[in-house]
């Protein structure tokens, strides 16, 4: 005779009881986790979205405001392209992707469009490895998790959307939809700039801004072309959502005291409602099941405890002291609750896995840091639900095993 | 060996109060069998809880040797009980979900004996009281008799000094009720003072002394040698 066989042998004396208290814990612990592990993959999903919704944060010259920065499009005021650099190997957390920018007026066809000099990726990310760290020695994608789906090929239209692309030669522009519309231009055609000849090497989908009636050039051709030097009009910087939250823009202006650092509000505010928004909602899923579930186990408990107090009652009688009948209510909580925390977790995350990808469009993996939380949660609402009816019992009157008083 | 000093017990019930035990005194030496007699409602059952140190009593003190049960905390009183009071129950009081020989382990498995020495124990009382082939039935695949006799064996299991049975033949036919006063009387010949709380004369009279109660009050103590006290 053991404690645990006095718990054990209990559990399956009343079985439709202690399957009912089982199944609600399974149910919940099950909620949660298949809850938890959609949401989780589905915020990774939005946040993925919201981040490519285009650069967040701007570094302009200090005599630049965002409007000139919107509705000019062009200025005249530059900042150092070293800033680039500044920003590639500084230790700030978040920035996913830098795109400088310097924009030349050019006449096509007889009419004044934009050059604008960009930097692909590739340049500072072998310039950042060359010096062996900074931002692109780290993994980035915002937290992004790689769900294993294969990404697609990178062509020049990402730009469109990313804001940099990894590859552009000296000689190689991209065309805005509409200059594309008004020249009759077309990919793989040539197109005389400022003198030096360029192939067109892809022309952009139509967005709807400023972009579509640009053409776009590599940094350092613009740059001398233009004969402006090592400068820039602004470095367009896709933050992270959450990183902007926790202090990215304050990162950047002290590493750039000489720069503004400006925030597109609207933009980020998006992006922090919605990821704010899922976690509310698995945040409110969670109290809703501790409540629920808590309630059920307490009750459960309750019962559990005015059915045998006679046999407490004879358990006191024979000499069992109260600290032991606490233990025994909380031991048969506790396996409750493991088993329940344990079942529920495997069962809501095959859930997660096989629904999760059908109802919320996402792909879902399983996570098994939620059987720590799936087991933490069902063993802690089982063992606080138990405790006042545990306690209860532990104080019984053991003259509730005689027939007459 | 159990003394109550000037013991009563009272109730409230309905607004009205309730004197279950009144001024009772009596003196139980090692080794006294003896048997409380009277009507229900009388204060038999009370008497017997105050004596095993379950029922606190309004004024008055129980002392068990010469601890005064109910100085001690309610742990501390378990703790007498398992050291040296063994109950008797007129419904057995067996726990339905294990078998007769986990039943007979529970005192040892309390007083921290090891699972090897409670299974010895626990199957020799069996032995003892005839339930050798039994050892793996649960209650409800027992007879009453039989029941009763797992409840003697369970008690006996911290060999208990003194031992408190209440109405330990109620539910027994006669055959198995003189059997189970048998058993009282041997366990009293091992020197175990005994305390019976019975409606059944013909147990009664088996005890060395009868004490009668009526309206919480003794009114007789039949041997009316060792100590008599009628309030």
């Amino acid at each position: 005779m053991r404690l645990r066989t006095l718990v054990w042998r209990e559990l399956f004396e009343r079985k439709s009881q202690m399957l009912t208290c089982f199944l609600a814990i399974l149910l919940g612990i099950t909620t949660v986790v298949a809850i938890k592990n959609v949401t989780y993959y589905s915020e990774k999903a939005v946040a993925r979205e919201m981040d490519s919704l285009g650069a967040n944060v701007l570094v302009l010259p200090k005599s630049v405001t965002l409007q000139d920065y919107y509705s000019a499009d062009m200025h005249d005021d530059v900042i150092p392209e070293e800033y680039v650099m500044r920003l590639t190997m500084s230790d700030i957390q978040g920035v996913d992707n830098l795109s400088p920018k310097l924009h030349v007026p050019v006449e096509v066809g007889g009419k004044t469009f934009a050059l604008t000099g960009i930097l692909p990726k590739s340049e500072f990310q072998a310039k950042a490895a060359w010096a062996g760290a900074g931002i692109f020695s780290r993994p980035i994608g915002c937290g992004a998790v790689d769900v294993g789906v294969e990404p697609e090929p990178e062509d020049k239209k990402t730009l469109v959307r990313k804001r940099v692309i990894k590859d552009l030669g000296s000689h190689e522009i991209l065309i805005g939809s509409d200059v594309a519309a008004f020249q009759g231009i077309a990919e793989g055609d040539s197109l005389t700039l400022l003198g030096e000849p360029f192939s067109v090497v892809a022309v952009l989908p139509e967005t709807g801004t400023v972009d579509d009636s640009r053409v776009f050039g590599h940094l350092h051709t613009v740059q001398r072309l233009s004969g402006k030097g090592d400068v820039v009009n602004c470095i367009e910087v896709v933050g992270c959502c959450k990183e902007i939250a926790a202090g990215l823009v304050d990162g950047v202006n002290k590493l750039l005291p000489d720069a503004k650092v400006v925030t597109v509000k609207q933009v980020v505010a998006t992006q922090q409602n919605v990821n704010g928004m899922m976690e509310r909602l698995s945040v409110i899923f969670l109290v809703i099941i501790v409540v629920v579930g808590g309630a059920g186990i307490a009750n459960y408990m309750y019962a559990n405890v005015f059915e045998r107090r006679r046999e407490i009652g004879t358990l006191m009688a024979l000499g069992a002291e109260s600290g032991l009948v606490l233990r025994i209510f909380l031991l048969k909580a506790l396996l409750l609750g493991l088993v329940g925390g344990i079942g529920g977790y495997a069962i809501g995350t095959i859930l997660a896995v096989t629904l999760g990808p059908k109802l919320a469009g996402v792909p879902v993996l399983p996570m098994p840091v939620l059987a720590l939380w799936g087991v933490g949660i069902s063993v802690g609402i089982a063992l606080v639900a138990s405790y006042f009816p545990a306690r209860r019992a532990a104080r019984l009157d053991p003259v509730a095993t005689f027939q007459e008083v | 060996m159990l003394r109550m000093e000037e013991v009563s017990k009272s109730y409230q019930h309905r607004g009205q109060v309730v004197k279950a035990l009144d001024g009772a005194t009596i003196d139980i030496p090692r080794g006294d069998f003896v048997s409380v007699v009277g009507p229900s409602g009388s204060g038999k059952s009370t008497l017997l809880l105050m004596l095993g140190g379950m029922l606190s009593p309004s004024s008055g003190r129980v002392l068990l040797g010469d601890e005064s049960i109910y100085d001690l905390t309610s742990d501390g009183r378990a703790r007498l009980r398992k050291e040296n009071i063994g109950f008797v129950f007129q419904t057995f009081n067996l726990v339905p979900y294990l078998t007769a020989l986990e039943n007979v382990q529970i005192p040892l498995y309390l007083a921290g004996a090891d699972e090897k020495a409670q299974e010895e124990t626990a199957t020799s009382l069996l032995n003892r009281v005839g339930l050798g082939d039994r050892l793996d039935h649960k209650p409800t695949e027992l007879s009453v008799g039989q029941q009763q006799r797992v409840a003697l064996a369970r008690m006996l299991a911290n060999d208990p000094a003194v031992i408190l049975a209440d109405e330990p033949t109620g539910n027994l036919d006669p055959e198995t009720a003189d059997q189970v006063i048998r058993f009282l009387e041997e366990f009293n010949e091992e020197g175990r003072t005994i305390v019976m709380v019975t409606h059944d004369p013909k147990a009664a009279q088996r005890a060395k002394r009868t004490l009668k109660l009526r309206d919480g009050k003794i009114i007789a103590d039949a041997s009316g040698q060792r100590s008599l006290h009628v309030a």
